[in-house]
């Protein structure tokens, strides 16, 4: 075992996975010589070369869409689109080709894509680069989408992601590739479709996505000081989404609160608790709460930031009144 | 293209008759011959009610999938357009699964989940054809890409109309191949209209092969109703491509003889401009020429048609007698 920051975890993935395979490669804007905006793909060009980390012009259309032509002709391309918030440009390639192109042909194309992006607030990078857009491609069938709470995660499902024969929506956090967390140092991968209990505990369910997850742990923590006991369910990918986990954790609390900085109408957030809803009704004590981005767009002044953005107190609070 | 542009006589790349042989010569025609008769009969069967969803026809197309595809080795690829049956036809797809395809039966190359607007099969190198205008630019760019890292030797066509060139997909994806001298031909119907509306109303330049200056590679525009010239200025682009020298824009100018849809009544076009284009039918011409040029006597062309009327007959009877899927067929074939 060995501490590594989450965005050496990322690194490492595609490193290990460019080793393996010479069908992958990358391609982004500036993720070459200059090791992409959050440092994520730093020092692979130094090994693989231009032709293997691929810079290119600021052509997220281009990107996406060279991507899925190379994937559907023998390779395995990890495209970056810099931030989720431009992914609106590449979202016909994304959503109406890679998605699609498998299913429209009769099973014929198989389309080894991994689409990394990252999202989140939390910087006052203000409206277009903050938000988080997961519920975008996890409601389009066709499309797998991974977000990784913790560097052990994000290393493991992103090998998986790169090895899969279909698209991925690979969503990091920008506010997580500084932290660190324990990974093996041998090879190891994660499935997908496997949520992680991040905490266990018996009176309330949170089920939190990418950053949410450390702040859930936070409220968790503080709320056991009170003799509450949270149980913090990551389902780390939202397509395809383990409900078993998350329903037998409803069965032991009867309480169950969503959680994430994407907005909170519909939001991945909605469909969780209505899953949970068909199938777990008996077992809820109190009607499920979203505890998730305020439908705003997200400001730039951090003060309203923090305030559109949910966090630890806001999850702190909603337990409290699941509670009393 | 307004009224005064009907005259406009395409700069046609002069081909010497000598320079083609009469294997290529008479297989182009057979493409032409195949596309006429499919298309000519998919519109029967759809004005009939046989056929679900809406048919883009490329009638009045044929030399450009027949010139540009006869350049073409059968492990290049292909993207293709919502008017693609041409396309795929020229690219060597079967009559009997294509039109499986249209009547939605599990026989079509797409198991009936795809339809006219999507025939693919991969491995012809058909990459689909594409409902969306000027998606197939960027896949097509893509596989070229692969082509090229690959050492494959391969090279891409994408086709698309003129209307996709004012996308910024098609933009984004010309750019990249010139950065990075993909091996690919972006081939451009110029069949003069976006659905309604008029070249002129689409783009300030006088052709789209101009547009190629702006990405830093050659343009060329040839007369998209002659084969032969189709063929030439289609061989040099993929040569230029395959040999490591890059991507060429190569503009067919052309003319859809129906409307954008079966059902388009295409009343934005003028009554004399569909008959000056008519009289120009890129097969009928080219006939006239294979029997001057002594390629092909009245009767083999005739006997062309035969064949391959028998041909599609039987393919509409295949597709007739083929199994309806199943509805909960809906939920198969899903990425895994």
């Amino acid at each position: 075992m060995s501490q590594i920051y989450y965005r050496q975890a990322i690194r490492d993935a595609l490193r290990e996975e460019m080793r393996r395979d010479e069908r992958v490669f990358l391609l982004g804007l500036d993720i070459g010589r200059f090791g992409g905006t959050y440092k994520a793909t730093q020092g692979l060009w130094e090994e693989f070369g231009d032709e293997r980390v691929r810079d290119t012009p600021l052509s997220e259309a281009a990107i996406a869409g060279a991507a899925v032509g190379a994937a559907m002709t023998g390779m395995r391309p990890v495209a970056e689109i810099m931030y989720m918030d431009f992914i609106t440009i590449a979202l016909d390639q994304i959503a109406n080709q890679a998605a699609k192109l498998t299913y429209m042909s009769g099973g014929q194309a198989r389309i080894p894509v991994v689409f990394r992006t990252q999202e989140g607030a939390g910087r006052s990078s203000a409206a277009q680069h903050a938000q988080s857009l997961e519920a975008w491609v996890a409601h389009i069938p066709g499309l797998k989408v991974v977000l990784p709470a913790t560097p052990y995660d994000a290393k493991g499902l992103l090998k998986t992601a790169i090895r899969d024969d279909s698209p991925v929506v690979f969503i990091e956090h920008k506010l997580l590739y500084g932290i660190k967390g324990e990974a093996p140092d041998e090879e190891y991968l994660i499935p997908f479709g496997q949520a992680r209990v991040a905490r266990e505990g018996t009176d309330v369910t949170v089920v939190a996505l990418s950053r949410m997850v450390l702040k859930a742990l936070e409220a968790a923590e503080e709320l056991a000081r009170e003799g509450i006991s949270v149980e913090v369910i990551d389902p780390r990918t939202v397509a395809p989404l383990d409900l078993e986990t998350i329903l037998a954790s409803v069965e032991k609390t009867g309480r169950l609160i969503v959680t994430h900085e994407g907005y909170t109408r519909c939001g991945v957030g909605a469909e969780i608790a209505t899953q949970v809803v068909e199938h777990a009704m008996h077992a809820l004590k109190r009607p499920p709460r979203r505890v998730c981005g305020r439908n705003v767009p997200i400001p730039f002044a951090p003060v309203m930031e923090n305030y559109v953005i949910p966090q630890a107190a806001d999850l702190v609070k909603a337990v409290r009144e699941l509670m009393s | 293209m307004d009224g005064s542009e009907k005259v406009h006589r395409p700069s046609a790349v002069s081909v010497a008759p000598d320079a083609m042989d009469r294997e290529l010569l008479t297989r182009m025609h057979l493409t032409m011959v195949r596309i006429r008769h499919f298309e000519q009969r998919a519109i029967e069967l759809f004005m009939a009610g046989e056929l679900p969803g809406f048919l883009h026809s490329c009638l009045g197309q044929e030399a450009v999938p027949a010139g540009v595809c006869a350049a073409l080795r059968e492990d290049d690829y292909i993207t293709s357009t919502h008017r693609g049956h041409g396309h795929v036809i020229a690219k060597g797809l079967r009559f009997d699964r294509m039109m499986a395809e249209l009547y939605g039966r599990t026989t079509g190359y797409c198991k009936g989940k795809g339809g006219s607007m999507h025939i693919a099969d991969f491995s012809q190198g058909v990459l689909g054809a594409n409902g969306i205008v000027g998606a197939g630019i960027p896949i097509a760019t893509g596989a070229a890409l692969s082509a090229q890292m690959r050492r494959s030797g391969q090279v891409v066509v994408a086709f698309f109309g003129d209307g996709a060139t004012s996308q910024g997909a098609f933009h984004e994806a010309a750019n990249l191949a010139a950065v990075w001298n993909l091996p690919i031909v972006y081939v451009c119907e110029n069949n003069h209209y976006a659905v309604s509306t008029p070249v002129s109303r689409q783009m300030r330049v006088s052709s789209v092969a101009q547009r190629a200056a702006g990405y830093g590679f050659p343009g060329v525009t040839v007369d998209g109703n002659d084969p032969m010239a189709v063929y030439e200025a289609a061989r040099e682009a993929v040569e230029r491509a395959r040999s490591g020298g890059g991507p060429t824009l190569l503009e067919c100018r052309t003319y859809r003889w129906m409307g954008h849809y079966i059902g388009d009544p295409a009343t934005y076009r003028p009554a004399e401009e569909v008959a000056w284009w008519k009289e120009r039918d890129p097969l009928a011409l080219f006939e006239r020429r294979l029997i001057e040029m002594e390629i092909l006597s009245q009767e083999e062309i005739e006997r062309a048609h035969e064949q391959v009327r028998a041909e599609l007959e039987a393919a509409i009877e295949f597709a007739r007698q083929s199994p309806v899927p199943a509805p909960e067929d809906a939920l198969r074939d899903l990425p895994q």
